[in-house]
Protein backbone atom coordinates (compact mmCIF):
# COMPACT_ATOMS: atom_id res chain seq x y z
CA UNK A 1 0.00 0.00 0.00
CA UNK A 2 2.71 2.17 0.65
CA UNK A 3 4.35 2.00 -2.33
CA UNK A 4 1.00 3.08 -4.10
CA UNK A 5 1.27 6.63 -6.33
CA UNK A 6 -2.53 7.22 -6.14
CA UNK A 7 -4.68 5.32 -3.51
CA UNK A 8 -8.50 5.44 -3.44
CA UNK A 9 -9.69 4.68 -0.25
CA UNK A 10 -13.42 3.98 0.12
CA UNK A 11 -14.50 6.58 -2.00
CA UNK A 12 -18.27 7.20 -2.15
CA UNK A 13 -19.61 10.22 -4.57
CA UNK A 14 -23.02 11.49 -4.12
CA UNK A 15 -24.63 13.77 -6.39
CA UNK A 16 -28.39 14.66 -6.26
CA UNK A 17 -29.44 11.79 -3.97
CA UNK A 18 -28.03 9.20 -6.55
CA UNK A 19 -24.34 6.79 -5.94
CA UNK A 20 -22.11 8.01 -8.49
CA UNK A 21 -19.79 6.05 -6.85
CA UNK A 22 -19.50 3.32 -4.24
CA UNK A 23 -17.37 2.48 -2.15
CA UNK A 24 -14.31 2.41 -4.51
CA UNK A 25 -10.84 1.75 -3.66
CA UNK A 26 -7.88 0.68 -5.49
CA UNK A 27 -3.85 1.99 -5.64
CA UNK A 28 -1.37 2.18 -9.07
CA UNK A 29 2.31 1.80 -8.95
CA UNK A 30 5.10 3.97 -10.61
CA UNK A 31 5.15 3.21 -14.30
CA UNK A 32 2.05 1.22 -14.32
CA UNK A 33 -0.79 1.24 -17.36
CA UNK A 34 -3.82 0.81 -16.06
CA UNK A 35 -7.16 0.49 -18.20
CA UNK A 36 -10.43 2.46 -16.77
CA UNK A 37 -13.16 0.51 -18.41
CA UNK A 38 -17.03 0.78 -18.52
CA UNK A 39 -19.89 1.69 -20.05
CA UNK A 40 -20.71 5.12 -20.99
CA UNK A 41 -22.34 7.04 -17.46
CA UNK A 42 -20.67 4.18 -15.22
CA UNK A 43 -18.80 6.93 -13.37
CA UNK A 44 -15.18 6.87 -15.49
CA UNK A 45 -15.39 10.93 -15.33
CA UNK A 46 -16.19 11.33 -12.29
CA UNK A 47 -13.99 9.27 -10.84
CA UNK A 48 -11.19 10.99 -12.83
CA UNK A 49 -12.63 14.32 -11.73
CA UNK A 50 -12.50 12.74 -8.08
CA UNK A 51 -8.90 11.98 -8.69
CA UNK A 52 -7.88 15.51 -10.09
CA UNK A 53 -9.47 17.22 -7.06
CA UNK A 54 -12.33 18.68 -9.38
CA UNK A 55 -15.66 16.48 -7.62
CA UNK A 56 -15.28 16.84 -4.38
CA UNK A 57 -15.93 13.23 -2.50
CA UNK A 58 -18.72 12.21 0.10
CA UNK A 59 -16.83 9.32 1.35
CA UNK A 60 -13.25 8.11 1.80
CA UNK A 61 -9.97 9.68 0.82
CA UNK A 62 -7.75 10.25 -2.49
CA UNK A 63 -3.92 10.48 -1.82
CA UNK A 64 -1.10 11.35 -3.87
CA UNK A 65 2.35 9.42 -2.67
CA UNK A 66 -0.02 8.81 0.58
CA UNK A 67 -0.65 12.29 1.01
CA UNK A 68 -4.07 14.52 0.46
CA UNK A 69 -3.69 16.09 -3.47
CA UNK A 70 -2.71 20.00 -2.81
CA UNK A 71 -4.30 22.50 -5.64
CA UNK A 72 -1.08 23.20 -7.98
CA UNK A 73 0.05 19.68 -7.66
CA UNK A 74 1.92 19.21 -10.98
CA UNK A 75 2.66 15.37 -10.44
CA UNK A 76 -1.13 14.84 -12.23
CA UNK A 77 -1.12 15.55 -16.21
CA UNK A 78 -4.78 15.21 -17.41
CA UNK A 79 -6.37 15.29 -21.17
CA UNK A 80 -9.88 15.69 -20.69
CA UNK A 81 -12.42 14.17 -22.72
CA UNK A 82 -13.71 15.73 -26.11
CA UNK A 83 -11.33 18.19 -26.56
CA UNK A 84 -13.17 20.43 -29.17
CA UNK A 85 -10.86 22.99 -29.85
CA UNK A 86 -12.20 26.55 -31.69
CA UNK A 87 -10.36 26.77 -34.47
CA UNK A 88 -10.17 30.91 -33.38
CA UNK A 89 -8.09 29.83 -31.07
CA UNK A 90 -4.47 31.84 -31.58
CA UNK A 91 -2.63 28.88 -30.38
CA UNK A 92 -0.11 26.65 -32.45
CA UNK A 93 0.79 23.13 -31.08
CA UNK A 94 3.95 23.99 -29.59
CA UNK A 95 2.08 27.19 -27.84
CA UNK A 96 -0.39 24.81 -26.28
CA UNK A 97 2.83 22.29 -25.18
CA UNK A 98 4.30 25.63 -24.01
CA UNK A 99 1.30 26.07 -22.16
CA UNK A 100 1.61 22.58 -20.32
CA UNK A 101 4.57 23.98 -18.25
CA UNK A 102 3.46 26.95 -17.10
CA UNK A 103 -0.16 28.13 -18.36
CA UNK A 104 -1.33 28.42 -14.52
CA UNK A 105 0.86 30.91 -13.23
CA UNK A 106 0.18 34.77 -13.80
CA UNK A 107 2.11 37.61 -15.81
CA UNK A 108 4.17 37.31 -18.59
CA UNK A 109 7.08 35.25 -19.58
CA UNK A 110 10.36 36.19 -21.61
CA UNK A 111 10.71 33.21 -24.77
CA UNK A 112 13.45 31.07 -23.97
CA UNK A 113 15.98 28.36 -25.70
CA UNK A 114 15.63 25.93 -23.26
CA UNK A 115 11.90 26.10 -23.25
CA UNK A 116 11.86 26.44 -27.45
CA UNK A 117 13.91 22.93 -27.22
CA UNK A 118 12.05 21.49 -24.42
CA UNK A 119 8.84 21.63 -26.39
CA UNK A 120 10.14 20.21 -29.51
CA UNK A 121 11.66 17.49 -27.74
CA UNK A 122 8.08 16.42 -26.18
CA UNK A 123 6.50 17.32 -29.94
CA UNK A 124 9.12 14.84 -31.66
CA UNK A 125 7.98 12.16 -28.52
CA UNK A 126 4.74 12.16 -29.60
CA UNK A 127 5.40 12.57 -33.11
CA UNK A 128 3.50 15.60 -33.33
CA UNK A 129 6.60 17.76 -34.63
CA UNK A 130 5.48 17.91 -38.57
CA UNK A 131 2.35 20.23 -37.07
CA UNK A 132 4.23 22.11 -34.57
CA UNK A 133 3.57 25.37 -36.32
CA UNK A 134 -0.23 25.23 -37.41
CA UNK A 135 -2.90 26.35 -35.38
CA UNK A 136 -4.27 23.40 -32.93
CA UNK A 137 -8.28 24.20 -33.71
CA UNK A 138 -7.34 22.85 -37.22
CA UNK A 139 -6.40 19.38 -36.29
CA UNK A 140 -8.15 16.09 -36.21
CA UNK A 141 -9.21 14.81 -33.64
CA UNK A 142 -6.11 12.04 -33.17
CA UNK A 143 -3.65 14.73 -33.92
CA UNK A 144 -4.88 17.30 -30.96
CA UNK A 145 -4.92 14.29 -28.94
CA UNK A 146 -1.45 13.70 -29.33
CA UNK A 147 -0.64 17.94 -28.65
CA UNK A 148 -2.62 17.06 -25.20
CA UNK A 149 -1.27 14.12 -24.57
CA UNK A 150 2.32 16.34 -24.69
CA UNK A 151 0.59 19.20 -23.06
CA UNK A 152 0.27 16.72 -20.17
CA UNK A 153 3.45 15.02 -20.00
CA UNK A 154 5.66 18.50 -20.60
CA UNK A 155 5.24 19.23 -16.74
CA UNK A 156 6.69 15.37 -15.71
CA UNK A 157 3.91 14.27 -14.16
CA UNK A 158 4.81 10.90 -12.04
CA UNK A 159 0.85 10.05 -13.68
CA UNK A 160 -1.31 10.73 -16.29
CA UNK A 161 -5.24 10.83 -16.77
CA UNK A 162 -6.59 9.88 -19.85
CA UNK A 163 -10.52 10.59 -20.26
CA UNK A 164 -11.91 8.34 -23.25
CA UNK A 165 -8.52 9.59 -25.89
CA UNK A 166 -9.71 6.84 -28.22
CA UNK A 167 -13.53 8.15 -28.53
CA UNK A 168 -14.30 8.97 -32.11
CA UNK A 169 -11.09 7.94 -33.60
CA UNK A 170 -9.63 5.94 -36.47
CA UNK A 171 -8.25 2.81 -35.81
CA UNK A 172 -4.97 3.84 -37.15
CA UNK A 173 -5.01 6.53 -35.24
CA UNK A 174 -6.27 5.12 -32.18
CA UNK A 175 -3.22 2.22 -31.97
CA UNK A 176 -0.88 5.54 -32.53
CA UNK A 177 -1.81 7.08 -29.80
CA UNK A 178 -1.77 3.81 -27.26
CA UNK A 179 1.29 2.59 -28.44
CA UNK A 180 2.92 6.38 -28.10
CA UNK A 181 1.49 6.24 -24.05
CA UNK A 182 2.79 3.00 -23.81
CA UNK A 183 5.57 3.67 -25.12
CA UNK A 184 6.79 7.04 -22.96
CA UNK A 185 4.90 5.23 -19.92
CA UNK A 186 7.73 2.95 -19.69
CA UNK A 187 10.25 5.02 -20.86
CA UNK A 188 9.61 8.29 -18.24
CA UNK A 189 8.46 5.43 -15.54
CA UNK A 190 4.84 7.76 -15.80
CA UNK A 191 1.61 5.60 -14.62
CA UNK A 192 -1.29 5.91 -17.04
CA UNK A 193 -4.74 5.66 -16.04
CA UNK A 194 -6.62 5.90 -19.25
CA UNK A 195 -10.28 5.48 -19.46
CA UNK A 196 -12.32 3.80 -22.67
CA UNK A 197 -15.64 2.70 -23.21
CA UNK A 198 -13.82 -0.27 -25.60
CA UNK A 199 -10.90 -2.61 -23.87
CA UNK A 200 -9.53 -4.46 -27.02
CA UNK A 201 -7.13 -1.37 -28.24
CA UNK A 202 -6.03 -1.85 -24.96
CA UNK A 203 -6.08 -5.40 -24.59
CA UNK A 204 -2.07 -5.26 -25.28
CA UNK A 205 -0.32 -2.83 -22.85
CA UNK A 206 -2.76 -2.87 -19.58
CA UNK A 207 -0.60 -4.01 -17.03
CA UNK A 208 -4.49 -3.83 -14.83
CA UNK A 209 -7.57 -2.75 -15.34
CA UNK A 210 -10.21 -1.28 -12.91
CA UNK A 211 -13.63 -2.15 -14.70
CA UNK A 212 -16.21 0.13 -13.62
CA UNK A 213 -20.70 -0.39 -13.63
CA UNK A 214 -22.89 1.08 -12.17
CA UNK A 215 -20.76 3.30 -9.79
CA UNK A 216 -18.58 0.21 -8.51
CA UNK A 217 -15.15 -0.99 -9.62
CA UNK A 218 -13.58 -4.33 -9.72
CA UNK A 219 -9.68 -4.01 -9.60
CA UNK A 220 -6.89 -6.98 -11.10
CA UNK A 221 -5.19 -8.25 -13.75
CA UNK A 222 -7.55 -8.68 -17.20
CA UNK A 223 -8.36 -12.36 -16.76
CA UNK A 224 -9.10 -12.07 -13.42
CA UNK A 225 -11.56 -9.42 -13.87
CA UNK A 226 -13.18 -9.95 -17.26
CA UNK A 227 -15.21 -12.85 -15.74
CA UNK A 228 -18.61 -13.32 -16.71
CA UNK A 229 -19.14 -13.91 -12.45
CA UNK A 230 -17.28 -10.49 -11.58
CA UNK A 231 -18.69 -8.42 -14.14
CA UNK A 232 -22.02 -9.99 -13.48
CA UNK A 233 -21.91 -8.50 -9.81
CA UNK A 234 -20.92 -5.40 -10.39
CA UNK A 235 -24.00 -4.87 -13.10
CA UNK A 236 -26.20 -6.15 -10.66
CA UNK A 237 -27.47 -8.15 -13.50
CA UNK A 238 -25.75 -11.22 -15.79
CA UNK A 239 -23.75 -10.41 -18.63
CA UNK A 240 -21.88 -12.43 -20.79
CA UNK A 241 -17.77 -12.25 -21.55
CA UNK A 242 -17.52 -13.50 -25.38
CA UNK A 243 -14.04 -14.09 -26.40
CA UNK A 244 -13.40 -14.04 -30.40
CA UNK A 245 -10.21 -13.91 -32.38
CA UNK A 246 -8.44 -12.21 -29.43
CA UNK A 247 -11.01 -9.72 -28.61
CA UNK A 248 -13.41 -9.34 -25.66
CA UNK A 249 -16.75 -8.61 -25.77
CA UNK A 250 -19.14 -7.98 -22.95
CA UNK A 251 -22.58 -8.55 -23.37
CA UNK A 252 -26.06 -7.97 -21.15
CA UNK A 253 -28.05 -11.11 -21.27
CA UNK A 254 -31.66 -10.47 -23.02
CA UNK A 255 -34.22 -9.79 -20.40
CA UNK A 256 -35.39 -12.97 -18.75
CA UNK A 257 -32.46 -14.89 -19.30
CA UNK A 258 -31.34 -13.64 -16.10
CA UNK A 259 -33.73 -15.64 -13.93
CA UNK A 260 -33.88 -18.78 -16.31
CA UNK A 261 -30.28 -18.51 -15.85
CA UNK A 262 -30.21 -18.34 -12.48
CA UNK A 263 -33.03 -20.99 -12.08
CA UNK A 264 -31.03 -23.32 -14.08
CA UNK A 265 -27.36 -22.71 -12.50
CA UNK A 266 -29.75 -23.83 -8.84
CA UNK A 267 -30.88 -26.47 -10.76
CA UNK A 268 -27.24 -27.70 -11.71
CA UNK A 269 -27.81 -27.99 -15.19
CA UNK A 270 -25.21 -27.10 -17.56
CA UNK A 271 -25.97 -24.79 -20.40
CA UNK B 1 0.22 66.61 -49.45
CA UNK B 2 -2.08 69.45 -48.53
CA UNK B 3 -5.13 67.06 -49.92
CA UNK B 4 -4.29 64.31 -47.40
CA UNK B 5 -3.82 66.40 -44.28
CA UNK B 6 -6.17 69.11 -44.99
CA UNK B 7 -5.32 72.61 -43.33
CA UNK B 8 -4.45 72.72 -39.19
CA UNK B 9 -5.03 68.94 -38.67
CA UNK B 10 -1.10 69.08 -36.85
CA UNK B 11 -2.13 71.97 -35.42
CA UNK B 12 -5.62 71.64 -33.79
CA UNK B 13 -5.49 70.74 -30.13
CA UNK B 14 -8.52 68.37 -30.39
CA UNK B 15 -6.56 66.52 -33.23
CA UNK B 16 -3.74 66.18 -30.98
CA UNK B 17 -6.11 65.07 -27.99
CA UNK B 18 -8.05 62.66 -30.17
CA UNK B 19 -5.24 60.77 -31.79
CA UNK B 20 -3.56 60.51 -27.84
CA UNK B 21 -6.20 58.95 -26.79
CA UNK B 22 -7.48 57.34 -29.20
CA UNK B 23 -4.05 55.15 -29.39
CA UNK B 24 -4.22 54.20 -25.90
CA UNK B 25 -8.23 52.94 -26.31
CA UNK B 26 -7.40 51.51 -29.60
CA UNK B 27 -4.51 49.39 -28.10
CA UNK B 28 -6.70 48.29 -24.97
CA UNK B 29 -9.71 47.56 -26.77
CA UNK B 30 -7.98 45.49 -29.26
CA UNK B 31 -6.13 43.41 -26.83
CA UNK B 32 -8.66 42.62 -24.61
CA UNK B 33 -10.96 41.72 -27.89
CA UNK B 34 -8.49 39.12 -28.74
CA UNK B 35 -9.23 37.35 -25.22
CA UNK B 36 -12.72 38.03 -26.18
CA UNK B 37 -13.81 36.63 -29.16
CA UNK B 38 -11.05 33.44 -27.90
CA UNK B 39 -13.33 33.00 -24.76
CA UNK B 40 -16.87 33.24 -27.04
CA UNK B 41 -17.45 36.26 -25.06
CA UNK B 42 -17.74 38.87 -28.01
CA UNK B 43 -21.76 38.46 -27.30
CA UNK B 44 -21.30 39.42 -23.81
CA UNK B 45 -19.24 42.28 -25.23
CA UNK B 46 -21.30 43.59 -27.05
CA UNK B 47 -24.38 43.33 -24.68
CA UNK B 48 -21.83 45.32 -21.91
CA UNK B 49 -22.23 47.86 -24.75
CA UNK B 50 -25.35 48.39 -25.28
CA UNK B 51 -25.70 48.25 -21.43
CA UNK B 52 -22.67 50.98 -21.31
CA UNK B 53 -25.68 53.44 -23.35
CA UNK B 54 -28.24 53.23 -20.37
CA UNK B 55 -25.19 54.51 -17.79
CA UNK B 56 -23.89 56.88 -20.51
CA UNK B 57 -27.84 58.38 -20.81
CA UNK B 58 -27.90 57.97 -17.22
CA UNK B 59 -25.07 59.74 -16.66
CA UNK B 60 -26.21 62.75 -19.11
CA UNK B 61 -29.23 63.29 -17.08
CA UNK B 62 -27.86 63.73 -13.59
CA UNK B 63 -25.55 65.85 -14.76
CA UNK B 64 -22.89 63.47 -14.68
CA UNK B 65 -19.67 62.97 -17.72
CA UNK B 66 -20.89 59.81 -19.58
CA UNK B 67 -17.47 57.30 -18.89
CA UNK B 68 -18.29 57.31 -15.40
CA UNK B 69 -22.15 56.70 -16.97
CA UNK B 70 -20.56 54.18 -19.21
CA UNK B 71 -18.12 52.23 -16.75
CA UNK B 72 -20.61 52.02 -13.88
CA UNK B 73 -23.48 50.46 -15.71
CA UNK B 74 -21.05 48.37 -17.63
CA UNK B 75 -19.13 46.76 -14.52
CA UNK B 76 -22.30 46.24 -12.55
CA UNK B 77 -23.80 44.45 -15.37
CA UNK B 78 -20.24 42.32 -16.14
CA UNK B 79 -20.56 41.35 -12.01
CA UNK B 80 -24.59 41.01 -13.06
CA UNK B 81 -24.18 38.54 -15.73
CA UNK B 82 -20.88 36.87 -14.00
CA UNK B 83 -23.22 35.95 -10.80
CA UNK B 84 -26.26 34.97 -12.71
CA UNK B 85 -24.08 31.99 -14.52
CA UNK B 86 -22.34 33.52 -17.39
CA UNK B 87 -19.06 31.11 -16.74
CA UNK B 88 -21.33 28.49 -17.51
CA UNK B 89 -21.33 27.45 -21.37
CA UNK B 90 -25.30 26.75 -21.78
CA UNK B 91 -25.88 29.87 -19.28
CA UNK B 92 -23.96 32.26 -20.96
CA UNK B 93 -26.20 33.98 -23.90
CA UNK B 94 -29.09 33.78 -21.66
CA UNK B 95 -27.47 35.88 -18.30
CA UNK B 96 -26.02 37.95 -21.08
CA UNK B 97 -29.66 38.52 -22.56
CA UNK B 98 -31.74 38.82 -19.73
CA UNK B 99 -29.62 41.78 -18.35
CA UNK B 100 -29.26 43.25 -21.81
CA UNK B 101 -32.58 43.69 -22.23
CA UNK B 102 -33.86 45.31 -18.79
CA UNK B 103 -31.11 47.88 -19.89
CA UNK B 104 -32.29 48.89 -23.63
CA UNK B 105 -35.64 49.62 -22.36
CA UNK B 106 -34.02 51.91 -19.20
CA UNK B 107 -31.81 53.51 -21.76
CA UNK B 108 -35.16 54.75 -24.31
CA UNK B 109 -36.54 55.91 -20.72
CA UNK B 110 -33.15 57.63 -19.80
CA UNK B 111 -32.74 59.42 -23.47
CA UNK B 112 -36.53 60.71 -23.89
CA UNK B 113 -36.27 62.62 -19.98
CA UNK B 114 -32.65 63.62 -20.84
CA UNK B 115 -33.59 65.28 -24.40
CA UNK B 116 -37.02 67.15 -23.00
CA UNK B 117 -35.09 68.65 -19.88
CA UNK B 118 -31.63 69.67 -21.65
CA UNK B 119 -31.32 72.07 -24.80
CA UNK B 120 -28.13 70.48 -25.56
CA UNK B 121 -29.18 69.18 -28.73
CA UNK B 122 -27.07 65.61 -29.86
CA UNK B 123 -26.82 64.68 -26.44
CA UNK B 124 -28.55 60.91 -27.77
CA UNK B 125 -26.13 61.52 -30.90
CA UNK B 126 -22.76 61.54 -28.45
CA UNK B 127 -24.32 58.71 -26.30
CA UNK B 128 -24.66 56.21 -29.22
CA UNK B 129 -22.20 57.70 -31.42
CA UNK B 130 -19.33 59.03 -29.49
CA UNK B 131 -17.42 62.18 -29.56
CA UNK B 132 -13.82 61.58 -29.71
CA UNK B 133 -13.08 65.60 -30.75
CA UNK B 134 -15.17 67.00 -27.75
CA UNK B 135 -13.31 64.57 -25.10
CA UNK B 136 -13.90 66.44 -21.35
CA UNK B 137 -10.40 67.43 -20.73
CA UNK B 138 -10.91 66.60 -17.19
CA UNK B 139 -11.82 63.19 -17.83
CA UNK B 140 -8.57 62.51 -19.91
CA UNK B 141 -6.48 61.26 -17.28
CA UNK B 142 -9.08 58.78 -16.21
CA UNK B 143 -9.51 57.58 -19.57
CA UNK B 144 -5.68 56.83 -19.58
CA UNK B 145 -5.15 55.26 -16.37
CA UNK B 146 -8.51 52.83 -16.74
CA UNK B 147 -7.08 51.89 -20.04
CA UNK B 148 -3.88 51.19 -18.77
CA UNK B 149 -5.35 48.83 -15.29
CA UNK B 150 -7.70 46.83 -18.05
CA UNK B 151 -4.63 46.47 -20.31
CA UNK B 152 -2.28 45.58 -17.44
CA UNK B 153 -5.28 43.19 -16.40
CA UNK B 154 -5.46 41.32 -19.09
CA UNK B 155 -1.27 41.15 -19.58
CA UNK B 156 -1.00 39.68 -16.08
CA UNK B 157 -3.89 36.78 -16.81
CA UNK B 158 -2.79 36.09 -20.06
CA UNK B 159 -1.46 32.51 -20.22
CA UNK B 160 -3.80 31.45 -17.30
CA UNK B 161 -6.55 33.09 -20.03
CA UNK B 162 -5.34 30.99 -22.95
CA UNK B 163 -5.00 28.08 -20.73
CA UNK B 164 -9.14 28.22 -19.57
CA UNK B 165 -9.88 28.68 -23.73
CA UNK B 166 -7.82 25.54 -24.29
CA UNK B 167 -10.11 23.46 -21.61
CA UNK B 168 -11.47 24.81 -18.27
CA UNK B 169 -11.13 21.68 -16.68
CA UNK B 170 -7.15 21.24 -16.83
CA UNK B 171 -6.82 24.52 -15.95
CA UNK B 172 -9.07 24.18 -12.26
CA UNK B 173 -6.86 20.65 -12.08
CA UNK B 174 -3.87 22.81 -12.06
CA UNK B 175 -5.32 25.09 -9.48
CA UNK B 176 -6.49 28.05 -11.52
CA UNK B 177 -9.23 29.88 -10.29
CA UNK B 178 -10.75 29.97 -13.29
CA UNK B 179 -14.14 31.40 -11.84
CA UNK B 180 -12.41 33.93 -9.99
CA UNK B 181 -10.14 34.96 -13.33
CA UNK B 182 -13.36 34.90 -15.60
CA UNK B 183 -14.79 37.89 -13.56
CA UNK B 184 -11.43 39.73 -13.42
CA UNK B 185 -11.67 39.25 -17.34
CA UNK B 186 -15.54 40.17 -17.01
CA UNK B 187 -14.44 43.33 -15.45
CA UNK B 188 -11.60 44.58 -17.90
CA UNK B 189 -13.95 44.04 -20.87
CA UNK B 190 -16.49 46.30 -19.39
CA UNK B 191 -14.02 48.84 -18.17
CA UNK B 192 -12.55 48.25 -22.31
CA UNK B 193 -16.25 48.77 -23.47
CA UNK B 194 -17.06 52.14 -21.32
CA UNK B 195 -13.29 53.79 -22.92
CA UNK B 196 -14.18 52.61 -26.60
CA UNK B 197 -17.68 54.28 -25.79
CA UNK B 198 -16.53 57.68 -25.17
CA UNK B 199 -14.69 57.64 -28.73
CA UNK B 200 -16.78 56.08 -30.73
CA UNK B 201 -20.30 56.09 -28.83
CA UNK B 202 -21.53 52.79 -26.58
CA UNK B 203 -23.48 51.06 -29.51
CA UNK B 204 -20.64 51.05 -31.64
CA UNK B 205 -17.98 50.09 -29.01
CA UNK B 206 -17.65 46.63 -30.06
CA UNK B 207 -16.70 47.12 -33.61
CA UNK B 208 -13.36 48.55 -32.03
CA UNK B 209 -13.59 45.72 -29.20
CA UNK B 210 -14.36 42.70 -31.76
CA UNK B 211 -13.03 43.91 -35.15
CA UNK B 212 -9.53 44.66 -34.82
CA UNK B 213 -8.90 41.30 -33.01
CA UNK B 214 -11.13 39.11 -35.10
CA UNK B 215 -9.22 40.30 -38.16
CA UNK B 216 -5.91 39.63 -36.08
CA UNK B 217 -7.34 35.89 -35.48
CA UNK B 218 -7.70 35.19 -38.79
CA UNK B 219 -4.42 36.66 -39.68
CA UNK B 220 -2.00 35.36 -36.88
CA UNK B 221 -1.41 31.65 -35.74
CA UNK B 222 0.50 32.74 -32.05
CA UNK B 223 -1.26 34.38 -29.49
CA UNK B 224 1.51 37.07 -29.17
CA UNK B 225 1.12 38.27 -32.76
CA UNK B 226 -2.40 38.21 -32.80
CA UNK B 227 -2.44 40.34 -29.69
CA UNK B 228 0.27 42.89 -31.66
CA UNK B 229 -1.40 42.38 -34.98
CA UNK B 230 -4.79 43.17 -33.32
CA UNK B 231 -3.42 46.48 -31.52
CA UNK B 232 -1.89 47.99 -34.82
CA UNK B 233 -5.10 47.45 -36.72
CA UNK B 234 -7.14 49.13 -33.52
CA UNK B 235 -4.68 52.16 -33.82
CA UNK B 236 -4.42 52.62 -37.75
CA UNK B 237 -8.21 52.54 -38.05
CA UNK B 238 -8.46 55.19 -34.85
CA UNK B 239 -6.10 57.19 -36.63
CA UNK B 240 -7.02 56.78 -40.31
CA UNK B 241 -10.76 57.81 -38.98
CA UNK B 242 -9.69 60.61 -37.20
CA UNK B 243 -7.71 62.25 -40.37
CA UNK B 244 -10.81 61.38 -42.19
CA UNK B 245 -13.17 62.62 -40.06
CA UNK B 246 -10.68 66.16 -39.64
CA UNK B 247 -10.83 65.93 -43.94
CA UNK B 248 -14.23 65.26 -44.12
CA UNK B 249 -15.20 69.44 -42.98
CA UNK B 250 -14.64 70.29 -46.65
CA UNK B 251 -16.58 67.75 -47.72
CA UNK B 252 -20.29 68.13 -48.71
CA UNK B 253 -22.18 69.19 -47.32
CA UNK B 254 -19.04 71.67 -46.14
CA UNK B 255 -18.60 73.26 -43.01
CA UNK B 256 -20.16 69.78 -41.50
CA UNK B 257 -17.65 67.10 -40.52
CA UNK B 258 -18.39 63.60 -41.16
CA UNK B 259 -18.90 61.22 -37.52
CA UNK B 260 -15.51 59.52 -36.58
CA UNK B 261 -17.00 56.72 -35.46
CA UNK B 262 -18.67 56.45 -39.36
CA UNK B 263 -14.82 56.35 -40.58
CA UNK B 264 -13.49 53.93 -37.63
CA UNK B 265 -16.23 51.64 -38.01
CA UNK B 266 -16.10 51.25 -41.92
CA UNK B 267 -12.39 50.76 -42.26
CA UNK B 268 -12.63 48.00 -39.39
CA UNK B 269 -15.62 46.02 -41.00
CA UNK B 270 -13.33 46.83 -44.49
CA UNK B 271 -10.32 45.34 -43.17
CA UNK B 272 -12.35 42.11 -41.94
CA UNK B 273 -13.75 41.69 -45.36
CA UNK B 274 -9.75 41.91 -46.98
CA UNK B 275 -8.99 39.12 -44.42
CA UNK B 276 -11.52 36.87 -46.24
CA UNK B 277 -10.39 37.66 -50.27
CA UNK B 278 -6.83 37.23 -48.88
CA UNK B 279 -8.13 33.63 -47.59
CA UNK B 280 -9.95 33.03 -50.90
CA UNK B 281 -6.91 34.39 -53.59
CA UNK B 282 -4.82 31.06 -52.03
CA UNK B 283 -4.83 28.84 -55.02
CA UNK B 284 -5.12 26.10 -52.69
CA UNK B 285 -4.01 25.03 -48.81
CA UNK B 286 -0.30 23.96 -48.41
CA UNK B 287 -0.04 20.05 -48.44
CA UNK B 288 0.32 20.05 -44.71
CA UNK B 289 -3.28 21.17 -44.65
CA UNK B 290 -4.76 18.76 -47.03
CA UNK B 291 -3.10 15.96 -45.16
CA UNK B 292 -4.95 17.08 -42.32
CA UNK B 293 -7.78 17.46 -44.21
CA UNK B 294 -7.83 13.75 -45.28
CA UNK B 295 -7.37 12.60 -41.65
CA UNK B 296 -9.97 14.00 -40.51
CA UNK B 297 -12.56 13.10 -43.35
CA UNK B 298 -11.28 9.49 -42.79
CA UNK B 299 -12.19 9.72 -38.79
CA UNK B 300 -16.19 9.10 -38.42
CA UNK B 301 -16.06 12.56 -36.25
Amino acid sequence: MTSDLLTLDHVGVRLGGRDILRDVSFGIRPGQFTGLIGPNGAGKTTLLKVILGLQPVTAGQVLIDGQPRSPRDTSIGYVPQKLGIEPDIPLRVRDVVSLGLDGHKFGLRLPSKTRRELVSDMLTAVGAQRYADARVGELSGGEQQRVMIAHALISQPKLLLLDEPLANLDISSEQGIVSVLARLARAEQVAVLLSAHDMNPLMPYMDRIVYVAAGRVAVGDTDEVVQPEVLSRLYGQHVDVIRVHGRILVVAAPEGVDEAEAAAEDAGVMR
Amino acid sequence: MQYVFEPGFFTSGPVHVALAVGTVIAITSAVVGVFTVTRGQSFAGHSLADIATTGGSGAFLIGVNQFWGYLAFGAGAAAFMEMIGIQRRRGRDVATGVVLGAALGLAALFLYLGTQYSTTTGASFTILFGSIFVLTPSTVPALIVSALLALATVVALARVLLLTSLSPDIAAARGVPVRAVGAAFLMALAVSVALSAVIIGAVLSTALLIGPAATALRLAKSPVRAVITAAGLGVLAIWLGILLAYDSFYWPPAGRGWPVSFFVVTLIVGGYLVTYLHRDRRPHQNPEQQNIDAEQACSPA
